[in-house]
């Protein structure tokens, strides 16, 4: 008699389903595998665009903001500081973008096969990471053009803001995602919301230049802005704040912890509605 | 012996959706505000499934038929776990593995031995598995000389056996397959029932298969069982389940009798009895394609030399009425018939009829002007199927073939130089 067990029920409780999505693990590589071998197999421009895209960015803001209203970025210097926050910003514009399609772009294979739906907006997000790596050897490269000091003391501080950035993005990514299977136009809105998040992300300007501080603390809120905090810590002598990578933490965990939870709620249902 | 599969109690609830099953966010907040003054609807709701109770032993090849509608698809969906059921349990021994259809998740830009890995993937093989068995399913495919090519580039049917491959070397305890069979090229299914057939017969792998097709349920499955309007109607040995089908649904029905003649318009003639059967005079209701098929039907004339022809109306499931025929040999006024009892036959040319259930009136009638005697309207019914053995229109391709007749043409081939 076989060991494999499965119990089917009308859904009750909650549970992360850990040890499914382990079981499966490789089809998570496998449909992070796809997505990137096709995106750059239909183009082999795409991975120059992820490059230029951000580069160009750069220059934009650094012509406008270091001649004509500088901004005061400390020891980093300005195309570093802010091709450090684009990269960072991709990353998370397109983990959260791509998450949130992703449910009704695989509709036909949910529709017919069984497996756990968390993996979608995850390969999703594994898939912007991928971009994001890319990117991370020009901004390397670009701090050695500009003698970037780096504190090599502080270098765990890059992982920790990637680790932040994509926690964040996979809390809101599967959020949008489930919403999206339930209602098609809500998807409409999401490059809105991105769109003002980029302005309320210390991207082109540091979050310490903001005087207000009671503005400073509602920004922080955005778990991007505690994700540069730590991705700048290398780079500068300055330590992080505190204040704001506490709220940050605080608010991306409940982002997981929300995202996670509306997605499991509702996936059971998602063949009946895609 | 534990049974591989436990059904107990299940049933499935649909909200009857207007249009679509999801919602935009706009017609929401725009019903919002028109409700907030009316009491809510009830949404209508329905059961797709209701009380199943299910056991499928291990090494048993179950099948479910049914028309559409019935729930099967659904019952498979749930069994599957790709929808919840609304009540009930069910409790499954063994790795499953779900085709409801062949080639899930296949990806043009990807190449045919990168499409094996994804799709063997989502059929839940292991990457090592997929490793063990890719040379045979590229070798059982027969496309191996592309399978390093874009998939975009295969023909859809190199594209239906790269996917029946994979899915023939599956080796899941339990099995759960959709229809999926009923497409492609005959000769290729032939080659994956019986790849399936082996497997499943010297590993005892369990076998649920939800199919339309009558002859390969015959073929592959020991017991059936009948879906009707969410509800198991009985469950037993497939050829009985099969002929209860049939009559029940299909309304096949190869002889009526009127034991005292039926008059339906006049006094002037009756019928007895009409019938269907083939080159041999034995009645019966399944024809092959290529067959040719007789409806007969026995009359008495009560009055001395009156005038008057037969004929018949072909009617396809939808209804759409197929051709009318009519005798116009004997059909003229100049011939008339005396007293006594007549069998006109009508014959039906093989390689006309689709494959499908026909519904037959038979009329006796006066042409000019349209005087009826007797309309029996539907009263005789017949399956066309196509066994593959002779030549028809299909050759050997197996797949979706619409149209409301099915001729097998004649056709020239010249090559000009």
């Amino acid at each position: 008699m076989s060991k494999f067990i499965t119990n089917i029920h009308p859904p009750s409780g909650f549970s992360l389903g850990l040890k499914e999505l382990w079981q499966y693990r490789e089809l998570f590589y496998f449909f992070t595998w796809r997505d990137i071998k096709v995106k750059y197999k239909q183009t082999y421009l795409g991975i120059i665009w992820a490059l230029l895209q951000p580069l160009g960015m750069m220059l934009i803001f650094t012509f406008l903001f270091s001649k004509t209203w500088p901004i005061n970025t400390g020891t980093i210097q300005y195309p570093v500081f802010v091709l450090s926050g684009l990269i960072l910003w991709n990353l998370f514009n397109s983990a959260v973008s791509h998450a949130g399609e992703s449910m009704i772009q695989n509709a036909n294979i949910i529709n017919k096969i069984y497996f756990p739906r968390l993996i979608i907006p995850g390969s999703s997000v594994l898939v912007a990471l991928f971009d994001f790596l890319m990117g991370f050897i020009i901004f390397v490269i670009l701090c050695f053009f500009y003698q970037q000091n780096i504190h090599f003391s502080a270098i765990w501080f890059f992982p920790a803001g990637i680790i932040v950035t994509i926690i964040a993005a996979f809390g809101a990514g599967s959020f949008l995602a489930a919403l999206n299977v339930k209602y098609r136009d809500f998807r409409y809105t999401i490059p809105f919301m991105l769109q003002v998040l980029f302005f309320g992300s210390q991207i082109i300007y540091p979050l310490q230049s903001i005087q207000q501080s009671w503005l400073k603390y509602v920004l922080a809120i955005n778990p991007v802005n505690t994700a540069l905090e730590f991705f700048r810590a290398p780079l500068s002598a300055a330590k992080v704040d505190a204040a704001v990578v506490g709220i940050g933490l605080t608010s991306t965990f409940l982002l997981l912890l929300a995202g996670i939870y509306f997605f499991r709620k509702t996936e059971a249902y998602f063949a009946d509605l895609a | 012996m534990k049974p591989a599969i436990e059904i107990r109690n299940l049933g499935k609830e649909y909200k009857l959706a207007a249009s679509q099953p999801y919602v935009a966010l706009r017609d929401i907040l725009s019903n919002g505000a028109k409700n907030l003054f009316k009491t809510k609807k009830e949404k209508e709701k329905f059961w797709a499934l209701q009380d199943i109770n299910l056991d499928i032993l291990p090494g048993e090849r179950v099948g479910i038929i049914g028309r559409n509608g019935a729930g099967k698809s659904t019952l498979l969906k749930i069994i599957s776990r790709i929808t919840p059921p609304t009540t009930g349990s069910a409790i499954i021994r063994g790795r499953v593995g779900s085709l409801l259809e062949v080639g899930t998740g296949f990806h043009p830009e990807l190449t045919g031995r990168e499409n094996i890995y994804l799709n063997g993937s989502i059929l839940g093989l292991k990457k090592a598995e997929i490793n063990k068995q890719l040379d045979a399913i590229i070798d059982f495919s027969g496309v191996e000389k592309f399978i390093d090519t874009p998939l975009k580039h295969y023909s859809s049917g190199m594209q239906l056996r790269l996917a029946f491959s994979v899915a023939a070397h599956l080796e899941p305890e339990i099995l759960l397959i959709d229809e999926v069979l009923a497409v492609g090229d005959a000769e290729f299914q032939k080659k994956c029932i019986g790849k399936m057939e082996e497997v499943s017969k010297s590993h005892g792998r369990t076998i649920v298969f939800v199919s339309h097709n009558l002859d390969s349920l015959r073929k592959f499955c020991s017991t059936t069982l009948l879906l009707d309007n969410g509800r198991i109607v009985e469950q037993g040995n497939t050829e009985k389940i099969i002929s209860l089908y049939v009559s029940k649904h299909l309304d096949t029905n190869a002889e009526v009798f009127w034991e005292k003649g039926t008059s339906s318009y006049n006094n002037e003639i009756i019928l007895h009895k009409a019938w269907l059967h083939d080159e041999t005079k034995i009645i019966r209701s399944r024809f092959d394609t290529t067959e040719n098929l007789g409806i007969s039907m026995e009359y008495e004339v009560l009055k001395e030399d009156i005038s008057f022809t037969h004929g018949i109306n072909i009617f396809n499931q939808e209804q759409v009425n197929i051709f009318n025929s009519h005798d116009v040999v004997t059909g003229n006024k100049e011939m008339r018939k005396r007293k006594g009892r007549y069998t006109a036959t009508a014959w039906i040319p093989g390689n006309l009829l689709t494959e499908g259930v026909f519904s037959i009136s038979v009329a006796i009638f006066l042409p000019n002007p349209v005087h009826v005697m007797i309309h029996e309207q539907n009263i005789l019914s017949a399956e066309i199927f196509t066994d593959f053995s002779k030549l028809s229109a299909r050759g050997n391709y197996a797949g979706d073939f619409p149209g409301v007749i099915r001729p097998l043409l004649k056709w020239e081939l010249a090559k000009k130089d």
